[in-house]
C-alpha cells in the first residue's frame, strides 16, 4: 500500500528481471514493504543509481507554494561563480540590470540590515543566493506531497 | 483545464459588468479573496526543525494546516532569515505516505519476525511490546533491553524517555544519535572545562575580526550562521576568513586563506599553532597562570573497534583512554616543539606560509579570533582530542569568552544541546552534567526523582555503536527507536547492525512519521507526531532553549514520542522491572504503574489543564489530564537551578523568542565563565572556569596519532561523508518535499578529474564505492559544488536508495564513543 511506481522501481524490475533469467536457483531476497524511498531495494542490495538528473532550464517562473517561499531558479546555474569576488546571479538580478533581460529583480527584503533597515544596495547576509534559492531537476519526486494551498482553504471558507 | 487570455478576459468582464450594475457577485466569482475571516492567517513561533543553529520560525496556519512558513523576524538567531529547507518547513508534514497507524509484522494474524507490516491498534501495539520487554527483562534484567533516541527529541521527549530506562527500567542502556554527533564536543567540554557547552554565543559573529573553520562546511551546514559570517566579513573588509577541510567546499567561496589538509592532520595543525604561539612569545602569561591547568594524555588509545580488531588488541591504553597526568607549561612547550610549520606542512599537506597566516590570526593579541567546528572535528577517531586542542590556542592566548574572541563548537542538531547533553540522554549521563557513575548525582536524582534511595544504575549503559553491537550478538533482545534513521545514519550496516535487527531473538521497535529504511528493518512501526504537532522545546548551539505550542493535528493515530512513552509506562508496576529488596524496603512504592512513580508523582503532574493555552490544541496534556509539558520541564529544570544550568519558568518560554541559560534572576548569560557576563563569576575574579574544582581550564598535551584506517595500495581512496545544504541527515523529511528532492535528488561522488581520468570515468558515469565492509553504486560528479583534492572522494548520506554507511568502518574515537564517518578507505571501481 506504501508502494509508489518510479522509474527507480521500473530499473529494479528490470535488473530483477535480468537476474532471474541468468540465474534459475535465485533465492528471492525480503521484500520491502514500507521503505517508499527505497524504491523496492532490499536493504541489503544495491541497484543501478538512475542517470544523472538534467537541471530544468526553462526560464519559466514557477508558482510559489506560498508568498514567503523563495522562488526556486528557473534555469541551470551549474557554471555561475558565486564567492567573495563576484556574483553571477546580480548580472541579472540586481535592480538596475533586471529590466533589461526580463529577470526577477531580488525582493525588497533582500535591501534589509540584520535590524530591518533597509541599505542602498543589497544586504550582505543574503550575498550567498543558493544558500535559500535552488534550481530543479528534471526527476520525478519518489513520493507525492499533499500539501494544501492556502488559496484552496480560504476557497472552502468563502464558500461554507 | 488550461485557461486562455480570452477565457481570463472574458471571466474579468462579466465581474466588471455585474460590478457596474450594482450586482455582487458570490465571493467565489471574484478573483481575489479580501474579506478579512477568510483571508486571515494564525501565526506562530516555533524554532526550526533541522539543524543546531535554531532558527526561529513564524508559522501560519489556517484551517487545522500549516500553510506557510519563514524566518521569524523577531527571533535574534537569524532575523527574518531561513535557508532553503527552513522555508520549506511546511511542507515537511505532508508527504503522502505519512504513516497514521501503528504496523506490526505479522504471519497468520500473529506477531512473527518475517511476517507482513499489518495495520493494528495502539492497545495491541503496546501489547505486544509489553511483552517482549518483559521477557527480556525476566530473562536478561535491565542490559537485555536499549533505546537510541535523539538530539531531535524534544527537551520533554528525551527528559520522559530518560526517566523510564533510567529511573523505571534501571536501564542506562539508551542512547542518542547525538552519539554519531555530538559526542566528542562533550567529552572535549568535559576534559578541557568540566562544563559542557560553548562559553560563548552568536552575538559573537558580530563582533570577531577573522574565522577559522576547522573541517566544518558551515555554508551549507549552518547556512545562516554563515549569512551572519558573510555579513561581517562583506562588510568590514579588514575581516578575514580561513577555510580548513579535507577537500574544497562552498564555505570555500568566502576564504581569504584556505587550506585543504591530509584527513587527521587537523591535530598537527593546532599543535603548529600552540607550538607558535609559544615560540613568538604571544602566550598570555597572566591568563594562564591564573586560570590555566596544563595535563598530557595518555596515548595510544585504540580506535573505539569491537576488542577482538587487531588495532584494539595492539593499543596499550584503549582501557584508559580518557586518562592523563598533571604537567607545566615547560613541559607542554617542549612536547608541541616539534610541531613546526614545516613539519605541518609536510603532514597536512597545507603550505606553511597559509599555516602561518592562521596562526598569526590567533597569536595577534588585536585580532578577535572565533574557531568553528562540527562534524570534521568531532566525527573523528581523536575527535576529544582534538576539542582538547581547539581550546588549548585559545587559553594560550586567553582569547575566550569576550565578545567576537572564542572557540565556538557548532551544533548538528536541533536539540542535541538541548535534549540530549543538557536533559543527560546519553548512556553515562543523568541531567545537567552528572554522570551515572558518580553515587553523588546518582542520589540528587534519586531525591528529584522521589525514588527509594540506591536504586538507580550506576553502571554506564551501552553506547550508540555498541548497542548495534549487543543487537548483533544477542545481547540486547528489544529496541525502541524514536526520532531518528539508524539503519541509514549508523556505521557498516551490513556487518554491524542490520543482522542485529534482523536477529530471530530480538524484537525492533521503530517510531517516526515516516516509513524509513529503519522502520523497514523492524518489526513494529509507531505512527509519530512531528515538529509542531506537539507542544515542545528545544535548546540550540548558542545555549538558547525555545519553545513552541500545537499548531496543528498530528494525522490519524499519529501520536507524540512523549505520549508513545508516558502510555506505554502504564504497562509496568514496580514488582515487574524493580528489585524485590528495594520494594520490601520501600513498600510505598509496591503494586505501583511506572507512570505513577514517574509521571503522577506529585510534580510531573502538578500543573492543571486550566494552565494550557487556551489557544492551542495540547493532546498529550489532554489524554493523561494535566500540563504534561510543563510538569515535565519544572522538574528536569530542578536539576540545574543553582548550579550553574538554570533555566527560567516554563511558560515564559513561550513569551520569549528562547534564553541563553544560565537563566538567573530573569537574565540570560551571553558570556559564560568571564566577570561581567556571567553571574556564577565573582567579582574581582576576571575568569572562574568553574566546572573544575580549582577553577582553572586545561590545556593538554596531546600528540597526532594515525587514523583506524588509511589509503592503501587497494583501497586506494579516502572516503568522507556528510550532508547537503538541502537535506536534512538521512531525508527522511526533505527527500519528500519536491522542490527540496529536486534540487538534489540523488547522492553522488564528487571526485578530482584527474582521479576520474585514472579510472576510465567521466562525469556521470556509474561506478561502485568498495570498502572491506560493503559497497553501493553511485554516479560520479567532477564539477559539483564538492571539490575533493586527489585521493578522496565525498559522497552525503542523505539517499535511501545509496547507503554510504554500508561502506563507513565503525571505528569510534575510544573516549567519547562517537564514530568517524569522515574517513576509511575505499575503492572506485567502474561499474
Amino acid at each position: 500500500m506504501f508502494k509508489i511506481f518510479t522509474q527507480k522501481w521500473l530499473t529494479l524490475l528490470l535488473s530483477v528481471g535480468l537476474l532471474l533469467m541468468s540465474c534459475l536457483s535465485v533465492v528471492q531476497a525480503e521484500e520491502v514493504q514500507v521503505a517508499a524511498m527505497r524504491d523496492g531495494i532490499p536493504l541489503d542490495e544495491e541497484v543501478s543509481p538512475p542517470a544523472v538528473s538534467k537541471v530544468e532550464n526553462k526560464d519559466l517562473k514557477r508558482m510559489r507554494d506560498y508568498p514567503q517561499q523563495p522562488p526556486t531558479i528557473p534555469h541551470n546555474i551549474s557554471k555561475y561563480q558565486i564567492d567573495k569576488n563576484f556574483n553571477k546571479c546580480m548580472d541579472c538580478h540586481a535592480r538596475d540590470k533586471a529590466s533589461e533581460v526580463q529577470a526577477t529583480p531580488v525582493g525588497v527584503s533582500h535591501y534589509q540590515n540584520r535590524d530591518g533597515e533597509y541599505l542602498g544596495g543589497m544586504s550582505p547576509r543574503r550575498y550567498f543566493c543558493t544558500q535559500c534559492h535552488v534550481t530543479q531537476a528534471e526527476s520525478k519526486p519518489l513520493v507525492e506531497n499533499v500539501f494544501i494551498d492556502v488559496n484552496d482553504l480560504m476557497k472552502q471558507d468563502v464558500n461554507k | 483545464m488550461k485557461l486562455t487570455r480570452r477565457d481570463v478576459i472574458k471571466a474579468q468582464a462579466a465581474t466588471v459588468a455585474a460590478s457596474v450594475a450594482g450586482i455582487s457577485l458570490p465571493a467565489s466569482a471574484s478573483n481575489l479573496i479580501t474579506s478579512s475571516a477568510a483571508n486571515e492567517l494564525t501565526w506562530s513561533k516555533a524554532p526550526c526543525r533541522f539543524c543546531g543553529t535554531g532558527c526561529g520560525i513564524s508559522v501560519a496556519t489556517k484551517n487545522g494546516k500549516v500553510v506557510a512558513t519563514h524566518g521569524d523576524v523577531k527571533a535574534e538567531v537569524n532575523k527574518g532569515l531561513s535557508c532553503v529547507k527552513g522555508y520549506f518547513l511546511s511542507k515537511i508534514l505532508y508527504g503522502k505516505d505519512r504513516l497514521t497507524q501503528p504496523l506490526l509484522r505479522k504471519k497468520h494474524g500473529v506477531y512473527h519476525k518475517e511476517g507482513e507490516f499489518t495495520p493494528v491498534s495502539w492497545d495491541e501495539a503496546f501489547d505486544i511490546m509489553a511483552e517482549k520487554w518483559k521477557t527480556t527483562l525476566k530473562a536478561k534484567g535491565p542490559t537485555g533491553i536499549g533505546m537510541f533516541g535523539s538530539g531531535q527529541w524534544t527537551v520533554h521527549e528525551g527528559y520522559a524517555a530518560v526517566k523510564l530506562m533510567k529511573a523505571g527500567f534501571l536501564s542506562n542502556n539508551i542512547d542518542p544519535n547525538a552519539r554519531h554527533c555530538m559526542a566528542s564536543a562533550v567529552g572535549g567540554f568535559m576534559r578541557t572545562f568540566g562544563i559542557d557547552e560553548p562559553m560563548g554565543c552568536y552575538d559573537d559573529f558580530e563582533n570577531s575580526d577573522a574565522f577559522v573553520l576547522w573541517g566544518s562546511n558551515m555554508a551549507e551546514m549552518h547556512p545562516i550562521l554563515w549569512t551572519r559570517i558573510a555579513d561581517r566579513r562583506l562588510s568590514h573588509p579588514n575581516v578575514k576568513v580561513a577555510v580548513l577541510s579535507t577537500y574544497r567546499h562552498r564555505s570555500f567561496d568566502l576564504a581569504d586563506i584556505p587550506g585543504i589538509f591530509t584527513p587527521q592532520t587537523d591535530m598537527v595543525l593546532l599543535n603548529a599553532i600552540a607550538n607558535y604561539i609559544i615560540e613568538s612569545g604571544s602566550v598570555n602569561q597572566d591568563f594562564i597562570n591564573k586560570h590555566v591547568n596544563f595535563r598530557e594524555g595518555v596515548t595510544d588509545i585504540g580506535y573505539g573497534l569491537r576488542p577482538t580488531h587487531e588495532l584494539e588488541k595492539k593499543a596499550k591504553n584503549a582501557h584508559k583512554a580518557g586518562a592523563s597526568s598533571p604537567i607545566d607549561f615547560e613541559a607542554f612547550a617542549k612536547f608541541v616543539k616539534p610541531y613546526t610549520f614545516e613539519y605541518a606542512e609536510k603532514m597536512s599537506g597545507v603550505p606553511a606560509a597559509n599555516i602561518e597566516k592562521i596562526a598569526k590570526l590567533y597569536a595577534d593579541p588585536n585580532t578577535k579570533v572565533m574557531s568553528l567546528w562540527t562534524m570534521g572535528a568531532n566525527q573523528h577517531t581523536r575527535g576529544v582530542w582534538t576539542n582538547n586542542l581547539l581550546y588549548n590556542i585559545h587559553l594560550l592566548t586567553g582569547k575566550i569568552s569576550q565578545p567576537g574572541n572564542g572557540p565556538f563548537s557548532l551544533t548538528g542538531q536541533p536539540s542535541a544541546c538541548g535534549t540530549a547533553r543538557e536533559v543527560g540522554t546519553f548512556s553515562h549521563r543523568l541531567p545537567a552534567d552528572m554522570v551515572v557513575k558518580n553515587p553523588k548525582h546518582r542520589a540528587l536524582s534519586e531525591e528529584i526523582w522521589k525514588l527509594p534511595k540506591g536504586i538507580l544504575n550506576g553502571k554506564p549503559g551501552a553506547h550508540a555503536v555498541q548497542q548495534s553491537r549487543d543487537l548483533k550478538d544477542g545481547k540486547i533482545n528489544v529496541y525502541w527507536l524514536q526520532v531518528n534513521n539508524n539503519m541509514q545514519a549508523g556505521p557498516n550496516i551490513n556487518e554491524e547492525m542490520l543482522p542485529g535487527y534482523r536477529n530471530p531473538d530480538n524484537f525492533i521497535v521503530c517510531s517516526d512519521p515516516y516509513p524509513t529504511v529503519t522502520a523497514e528493518a523492524s518489526d513494529l512501526i509507531l505512527p509519530t507526531a512531528m515538529w509542531v504537532e506537539k507542544e515542545g522545546a528545544y535548546g540550540n548551539a548558542e545555549r538558547r532553549t525555545q519553545a513552541w505550542y500545537q499548531l496543528v493535528n498530528a494525522p490519524g493515530e499519529a501520536r507524540s514520542d512523549l505520549w508513545q512513552l508516558m502510555e506505554f509506562s502504564k504497562r509496568f508496576t514496580t514488582d515487574e522491572v524493580w528489585p524485590a529488596d528495594v520494594l520490601a524496603n520501600n513498600p510505598a512504592y509496591k503494586g505501583k504503574t511506572l507512570f505513577e512513580v514517574l509521571f503522577k508523582n506529585g510534580q510531573v503532574d502538578k500543573f492543571p489543564l486550566s494552565q494550557i493555552s487556551p489557544d492551542y490544541e495540547n493532546f498529550e496534556s489532554k489524554d493523561f489530564g494535566f500540563y504534561v509539558q510543563k510538569g515535565l520541564f519544572e522538574e528536569y529544570a530542578t536539576f540545574g537551578r543553582g548550579h550553574g544550568h538554570d533555566l527560567a519558568p516554563y511558560d515564559r518560554y513561550h513569551k520569549e523568542r528562547g534564553l541563553r541559560w544560565p537563566v538567573v534572576d530573569g537574565k540570560e548569560t551571553q558570556w559564560r565563565f568571564i566577570e561581567g557576563s556571567d553571574p556564577y563569576v565573582k567579582p574581582g575574579t576576571g575568569y572562574q572556569f568553574y566546572g573544575k574544582g580549582d577553577n582553572k581550564a586545561v590545556i593538554f598535551a596531546l600528540p597526532y596519532e594515525p587514523p583506524a584506517e588509511s589509503p592503501d595500495a587497494e583501497y586506494d581512496m579516502w572516503l568522507s561523508t556528510g550532508r547537503v545544504l538541502e537535506h536534512w541527515h538521512t531525508g527522511s523529511m526533505t527527500q519528500r518535499v519536491p522542490e527540496l528532492y529536486k534540487a538534489v535528488p540523488d547522492a553522488m561522488c564528487f571526485m578530482h578529474p584527474d582521479d576520474a581520468k585514472k579510472r576510465g570515468l567521466r562525469r556521470g558515469d556509474e561506478v561502485r564505492v568498495v570498502s572491506r565492509r560493503g559497497e553501493i553504486k553511485t554516479r560520479v560528479e567532477t564539477r559539483g559544488r564538492n571539490k575533493p583534492p586527489v585521493g578522496l572522494v565525498f559522497v552525503p548520506f542523505f539517499d535511501a536508495t545509496q547507503l554510504i554507511n554500508k561502506v563507513c568502518l565503525d571505528a569510534t574515537d575510544p573516549i567519547s564513543k562517537q564514530t568517524d564517518y569522515k574517513k576509511c578507505a575505499v575503492k572506485i571501481i567502474k561499474a
